[in-house]
């Protein structure tokens, strides 16, 4: 093909989006030499001296730290089981309705709240599972005394997880769903003329054709085992739960805006970009490996 | 599919589809509490007595909500950024997804550019070296920090989807056009993307959705309330506490004491763009995620 002289405009045309990117994704990374200094705002990143590995020392020494990564796994680990395996079961239930329009405005109204903002959706559920809320209200029926949910540390975790499988259940469902509208319709045939019941069919013909999905979403869902969602716990926590809810991210955040510790805020972040960086790598191979899966 | 119905398979179906519903419903009931929330009378919503039915019902938090003018201000910063985000996507995302679909042989410098953006996809430098970057760069208060640190982080994932895209046309069409002395601008803008509707329509909506939803750089890069984008306002205004101490009563206290109707309007109003764009768009993000996850 006559593509000679093309490369050039083919430069033309990524220069824009690579100075955007430069500027605000490659620039930034510089700023980590901080975690490395004795970080001085008055001097800046060039004028402030460097101290080594120090405040890397002192980070493994705070029990702050210890229990935010604790908690960061813990949440994070929690969400990717619940997050695997709920729409999962979802996919499987509404690929045996056979009303197409009952089936339709179901995954219409399923997706609804992934595309709603933990700030929202925090205010919300704030508000369900106030001390006077409906939930409350409801549990009072049943003669249970008022419980102050987001107040709890030792529900919290599990209030998180909660909501946020039921936030992203629809939206992951979709993937599950072209899976199975993939499977051959002649092996449902085939089986039935067989004899099979519904169980049978969907054990030995609707479970393996969605396997390798499972498994390519479970081998990808392990870059993110340090990431336990921040909108949504900076969203609905509060000071009572900061020794079951405080992640990564949300400390991060307090220690180094708020609280102007930008040497130890930012060897944290560092040290959950390095991790979570090679995290993700590796479960890109394995998914190649495994599904021959590429990500473009 | 299924020709013999028996009795039991019928009741199967009923009570599936009874469950999909009430879970369904669970999607929508917390839009529906906060409308009827926001519809009540303020003494029956610090009482807890609003359910699934306005109680009093009344216009009063709508009509204060008018005489908010931060409300509208933060509403209109929002709107200016979601056209700017979303437009500097919808420009930016074809113009560098269609040279990098190219084979390397095709375009040499392909691969480097490629695993470059991957990279920033992956790598960050973290919150505390973002910060000061922008405050380098004089961006703080702009509502560029919010188009631009925004756009930088999700437009990689987009042009991967686009990529994708592009590689699955058939690659006759362009042969075609190149044979008839076409250049490469003329096969990106008259070629290429008048047949990438659906990945464009899901690119355009992850982008209009995520501006919208974004809270955290309104909140860090944004100094002054004036400049606080809607989702940093609401945010502000109904799930902010006091980062100090703080006991379970105060906790309490302080969920009784906000205006909850007048908040419950807020959040209502803040729904509603969401609501009306993503129905419409559904079909293309079908399409789109499912392209980007599963690939033969």
């Amino acid at each position: 093909m006559r593509t000679k002289g093309f490369a050039k405009h083919y430069y033309l045309m990524l220069l824009p989006g690579f100075v955007w990117l430069i500027l605000f994704s490659l620039v930034p990374m510089f700023g980590i030499v901080i975690a490395f200094q004795n970080y001085n705002p008055g001097l800046g990143v060039f004028g402030s001296e460097f101290v080594g590995l120090e405040t890397f020392r002192y980070m493994f020494q705070l029990n702050d730290t210890m229990n935010v990564f604790f908690n960061t796994i813990y949440i994070a680990i929690m969400k990717i089981v619940g997050n695997l395996i709920v729409p999962l079961v979802f996919a499987l239930m509404l690929n045996e309705v056979r009303y197409m329009g009952l089936k339709r405005s179901i995954q219409t109204i399923v997706y609804l709240p992934h595309f709603l903002s933990w700030v929202i959706l925090g205010g919300v559920l704030l508000d369900i599972f106030a001390y006077g809320g409906p939930i409350n209200q409801l549990l009072g029926m049943f003669g249970i005394d008022p419980i102050l949910f987001f107040g709890r540390a030792d529900l919290f975790p599990f209030l998180v997880v909660g909501s946020d499988v039921w936030k992203e259940f629809g939206f992951n469902t979709i993937i599950y769903l072209a899976a199975l509208t993939g499977i051959n319709p002649a092996l449902y045939e085939a089986a039935s003329i067989d004899g099979a019941s519904r169980l049978r069919l969907l054990w030995h013909v609707t479970l393996p054709g969605i396997r390798t999905t499972a498994v390519l979403l479970a081998v990808l869902s392990l870059g993110n085992v340090l990431n336990a969602g921040f909108d949504q716990i900076f969203n609905l926590y509060n000071p009572l739960v900061y020794s079951s809810g405080d992640i990564i991210d949300t400390w991060v955040y307090r220690a180094g805006l708020l609280n102007l510790q930008y040497e130890l805020a930012t060897a944290v972040g560092l040290l959950k970009s390095v991790a979570g960086f090679m995290l993700i790598s590796l479960s890109y191979y394995l998914a190649y490996r495994f599904t021959n899966y590429r990500i473009f | 599919m299924f020709k013999s119905k028996t009795f039991s398979s019928k009741m199967v179906d009923i009570v599936l589809i009874i469950i999909l519903v009430v879970i369904a419903i669970t999607c929508i009931l917390p839009l529906w509490y906060t409308l009827a929330l926001s519809l009540s009378s303020k003494s029956a919503a610090a009482a807890g007595a609003v359910g699934l039915w306005p109680v009093d019902f009344n216009f009063n938090s709508y009509q204060q909500l008018l005489q908010d003018s931060q409300f509208f201000k933060s509403f209109w910063i929002s709107v200016q950024r979601v056209v700017l985000g979303a437009g500097l996507n919808f420009i930016i995302v074809p113009l560098m997804a269609y040279p990098l679909s190219k084979t390397v042989k095709d375009f040499k410098g392909r691969n480097v550019l490629m695993w470059t953006l991957i990279f920033t996809m992956l790598f960050n430098g973290g919150l505390i070296p973002l910060y000061l970057t922008i405050k380098a760069y004089g961006l703080m208060n702009s509502i560029w920090a919010l188009v631009l640190v925004g756009g930088a982080q999700t437009i990689v994932f987009n042009i991967i989807l686009t990529i994708n895209f592009f590689r699955n046309l058939p690659s006759s069409l362009e042969e075609a056009a190149l044979v008839d002395g076409a250049g490469p601008w003329y096969i990106l803008t008259k070629v290429f993307i008048p047949l990438s509707v659906p990945v464009l329509a899901t690119i355009s909506l992850f982008s209009i959705v995520y501006h919208w939803n974004e809270f955290l750089y309104g909140l860090i890069f944004m100094t002054r309330e004036e400049f606080y984008p809607l989702q940093t306002y609401i945010q502000q205004l109904v799930v902010s506490v006091d980062p100090s101490t703080m006991t379970e009563d105060q906790y309490k206290r302080l969920s009784e004491l906000s205006n909850r109707t007048l908040d419950a309007a807020k959040i209502f109003i803040a729904m509603i763009p969401v609501l009306l764009v993503y129905p419409f768009l559904q079909r293309y993000f079908i399409h789109g995620i499912t392209l980007g996850s599963v690939k033969e």
